[in-house]
């Protein structure tokens, strides 16, 4: 691993201290609460797989993780330090759900942008735009305006975008999203690689499926945890085949929970008693295997 | 704030309007265009003389706002404020960054027309001609300054655009190209008193009618030059990396 900005300290610590640390986190968005309460440990160099439904709180917990969400309460802790801490603003990648690229520039000056903005030195830039542009497979691309290309295109800048500097936290909300299946697979096995060299990344989807790829799955609905485990310990608590019957029997679960004892009614999934299935405890690192 | 941050802000934005080769026709000829039609409707009269350099303030800087507030407001829509904002780019380089790239394009507009206006159009007027440059270009960092700043409360496109009648306009009726400003009402007077584009004008009148103004001229752009700023330093403190 190249860690040429300067982050070879922090790597070797890996370990020391978990990548995210969320606790007792609570978000109220427009007088409605979006995450009541929720608590989570993410150790260095896991690849985790956010998955649920839109509107679950995947993208307010991943704003919350980079710092750009008012939160009501909790603490979110990132590498060791508050989230949204200066010192952390050129350690964590983050990837908008929607691309959040200048359309009117063509795709090298985007990057080269983000690049000096996150402190690439100047002497490094072509060759910082180069790397992150060869990692999604733009570079023949490179001086085509943003806003001729396709879809697919624009969505991988906006991911080359969220490479620059090697963050040592990457946080994608659904960077896969819309993507043919080649390069859905393409872009996994970056995933993989970078986690394999100690880069720990956050992957929001709703697509049950990409859940096999992670290391860890958090299956979130209505701003609570329904599971936090293994595809195979998922699998086996529920009795499901795939992850998309397992959510499914795990939000009947709830519900039914919910309705039964919860004076809160059925709109919390989640009763003040036993939450069903594993809690948002966080479960031990997972090697890269299955 | 980190200089390299702010010029690579600045590089950004003017990367972006080169591109978009008709707002940098716009930019430049416009203002040319409207001060050869007011020549053209007073010819023969001495109206020109006597309007023709507030008018030289007030163009650039009307086209200057409206560029300047949809820009801002862009980025905010198009994601990437949000994006910059989890890195580490301060408040002020964004905002400074923008200020500068536009304050850019307002000098270069600012001298064309004004260049436009004594060559071509034979504007006459009473103090320097170097003075008469400076106010314009001084009067057009003040519509980028404004434009920065109020950008900021625009939440559509919709908001931005009547953001100009809204906030511009009544500096407009109560700058003094209307009624002086010593014979308003009293109130209005005041009010007048505390809104930037009044000293721009101010300054204006001044060099159109009087040989000896330059200190006076002077001191209403130092005025000027203080609220541009003000408002962009308040542009960068209303900036929220939190939001809900």
């Amino acid at each position: 691993m190249t860690c040429r900005y300067g982050h070879q300290v922090a790597r070797h610590s890996a370990g020391a201290t978990p990548a995210i640390r969320i606790d007792g986190l609570r978000v109220v968005r427009g007088g409605r609460t979006v995450i009541p309460g929720l608590s989570l440990a993410v150790p260095r160099g896991q690849l985790v797989g956010l998955l649920g439904p839109s509107a679950c709180g995947k993208t307010t917990l991943m704003r919350s993780v980079v710092g750009v969400q008012q939160i009501a309460g909790g603490t979110v802790e990132v590498l060791g330090r508050p989230a949204g801490s200066q010192a952390l603003r050129r350690r964590v990648g983050y990837l908008t759900q929607d691309p959040s690229i200048y359309l009117d520039l063509t795709i090298a000056e985007n990057i080269r942008y983000f690049a000096a903005v996150i402190g690439v030195p100047r002497k490094g830039l072509d060759a910082e735009v180069a790397r992150v542009l060869g990692l999604v497979d733009l570079t023949e691309d490179a001086s085509s305006r943003a806003q001729n290309l396709s879809g697919g295109q624009v969505s991988r800048v906006s991911l080359a975008a969220a490479l620059v500097g090697a963050p040592e936290l990457l946080v994608l909300d659904e960077p896969t999203v819309g993507l043919d299946p080649v390069l859905r697979r393409d872009l996994w096995a970056i995933f993989r690689r970078l986690s394999a060299e100690g880069v720990t990344l956050v992957v929001s989807s709703h697509v049950m499926d990409e859940a096999a790829r992670c290391d860890r799955l958090l299956l979130m609905r209505a701003g609570t945890m329904l599971a936090d485990d293994t595809l195979p310990g998922v699998l086996a608590a529920t009795g499901a085949d795939d992850a998309e019957q397992a959510f499914l029997i795990l939000v009947d679960r709830a519900a039914a929970v919910g309705t039964a004892g919860d004076p809160r009614g059925p709109g919390d999934p989640r009763g003040p008693g036993d939450p069903p299935g594993p809690s948002a405890e966080p479960s031990p690192p997972q090697g890269a295997s299955a | 704030m980190n200089p390299s941050l702010t010029m690579a802000t600045a590089t950004r934005v003017l990367q972006q309007v080169r591109h978009d080769r008709r707002t940098l026709v716009l930019l430049m000829v416009v203002p040319c265009v409207l001060m050869g039609l007011l020549a053209w409707i007073y010819q023969n009269t001495p109206v020109f003389d006597a309007i023709g350099a507030p008018l030289l303030g007030l163009f650039p800087f009307l086209i200057m706002f409206l560029v300047t507030s949809i820009a801002t407001l862009r980025e905010r829509q198009s994601g990437t404020l949000e994006r910059l904002l989890t890195m580490p780019l301060g408040k002020a380089d964004l905002v400074g960054g923008y200020a500068v790239a536009f304050g850019l394009l307002a000098t270069v507009q600012a001298l064309i027309a004004s260049g436009f206006a004594l060559l071509v159009l034979g504007l006459d007027v009473a103090g320097p001609a170097w003075l008469l440059i400076l106010v314009a270009v001084v009067d057009c960092l003040l519509g980028t300054a404004l434009g920065l700043f109020l950008s900021a409360f625009a939440a559509t496109e919709f908001q931005a655009v009547q953001f100009l009648p809204a906030f511009v306009l009544p500096q407009f009726l109560l700058c003094g190209l209307l009624v002086p400003r010593d014979q308003l009402p009293d109130v209005l007077y005041w009010i007048s008193s505390v809104l930037p584009l009044s000293y721009a004008v101010d300054a204006m009148h001044t060099i159109t009618v009087d040989p000896n103004g330059t200190a006076d001229v002077l001191g209403d752009v130092a005025i000027v030059l203080g609220f541009v700023i003000a408002l962009v330093a308040l542009g960068a403190a209303t900036l929220r990396r939190r939001t809900p």
